[in-house]
């Protein structure tokens, strides 16, 4: 009887500290991406070249590479979260200009933002609901994100249009993984950092809505 | 785009593929073995991005 009671006490906490987790992943996840987005817009407004993009893109690995790690069990880490997401907001600036000068750029932008926003919750809900342990995705996503990163390295000097259609619509697939991945994590107690969880899934996110730009920019009608 | 900055951006995400590697074999090593089920589980979620990703393309 009384173990019975241990047991039900013990999975009762482990629901609570998941939902806490959960709860402080979506509450910080939301305040970056508005975060982002106005430093993407800043960047729009000072109408920053690509060299932004590419010192951006420079700055947040370091962030996500050497800070972020030691700094991810403090408060520095949400500072962190933020420097992250505010460098690669302001990247996306240059992007989101030169989208904006094609005749349907602004319908383009806003459909890829409406299309991320409508996958990221979809298969988070899925996620949610099923409750499945997705963790065997693990070896199989890292592996082929590597893939695509080499393709994506090979085609900056190719520069061959098919191949690079082909690396946005594997990322998207890939980062839709990444979603069920990292959801799955937080259920069932994989991911206890909720700084870190919202890191990877803002990075799912930044890469679905890139990438989903590019194929709308590329395969949807430019009259 | 300039070749400096093609020699950047290759450099960074070269970087990238270093620092993942070792993540990636631990992952692979470590990943539990998945059954029929479980990749039904994902396929169909994944099916409904690629549909929904053409009706985009489609609307644009």
């Amino acid at each position: 009887m009384y173990q019975n009671e241990r047991v039900i006490s013990h999975s009762s906490e482990s629901a609570l500290a998941t939902n806490k987790v959960l709860r402080n992943t979506y509450a910080l996840l939301s305040v970056t991406l508005l975060f982002s987005a106005v430093m993407a817009g800043v960047s729009m407004a000072m109408n920053m070249g690509f060299m932004a993009n590419l010192v951006a893109f420079g700055g947040s690995i370091v962030l996500l590479w050497f800070v972020l790690p030691r700094t991810a069990n403090s408060a520095a880490g949400i500072a962190v979260v933020f420097g992250i997401t505010g460098l690669l907001g302001f990247g996306l600036g240059p992007i989101l200009n030169t989208y904006l000068a094609m005749s349907n750029g602004g319908q383009v932008i806003m459909t890829a933002l409406g299309g991320t926003g409508v996958i990221f919750l979809a298969l988070s809900a899925y996620a949610l609901t099923t409750k499945r342990d997705f963790s065997f995705l693990g070896g199989m996503l890292m592996v082929g994100f590597i893939v695509v990163l080499l393709a994506a390295v090979a085609n900056i000097f190719m520069n061959i249009p098919a191949l690079s259609l082909t690396i946005s619509a594997v990322v998207i697939l890939l980062m839709s993984g990444f979603i069920l991945f990292d959801t799955s994590r937080i259920i069932n107690g994989g991911e206890t950092n909720y700084i870190l969880a919202t890191v990877s899934l803002y990075l799912s996110i930044y890469n679905i809505f890139v990438h989903l730009l590019h194929l709308l920019g590329a395969l949807g009608g430019d009259d | 785009m300039e070749m400096w900055m093609k020699i950047m951006y290759a450099v960074l995400l070269g970087m990238m593929v270093l620092f993942l590697w070792p993540r990636a074999k631990h992952m692979i090593a470590n990943t539990p073995k998945a059954t029929g089920s479980d990749w039904k589980a994902v396929l169909i979620p994944l099916l409904g991005v690629v549909l929904f990703v053409m009706l985009l393309i489609s609307m644009v």
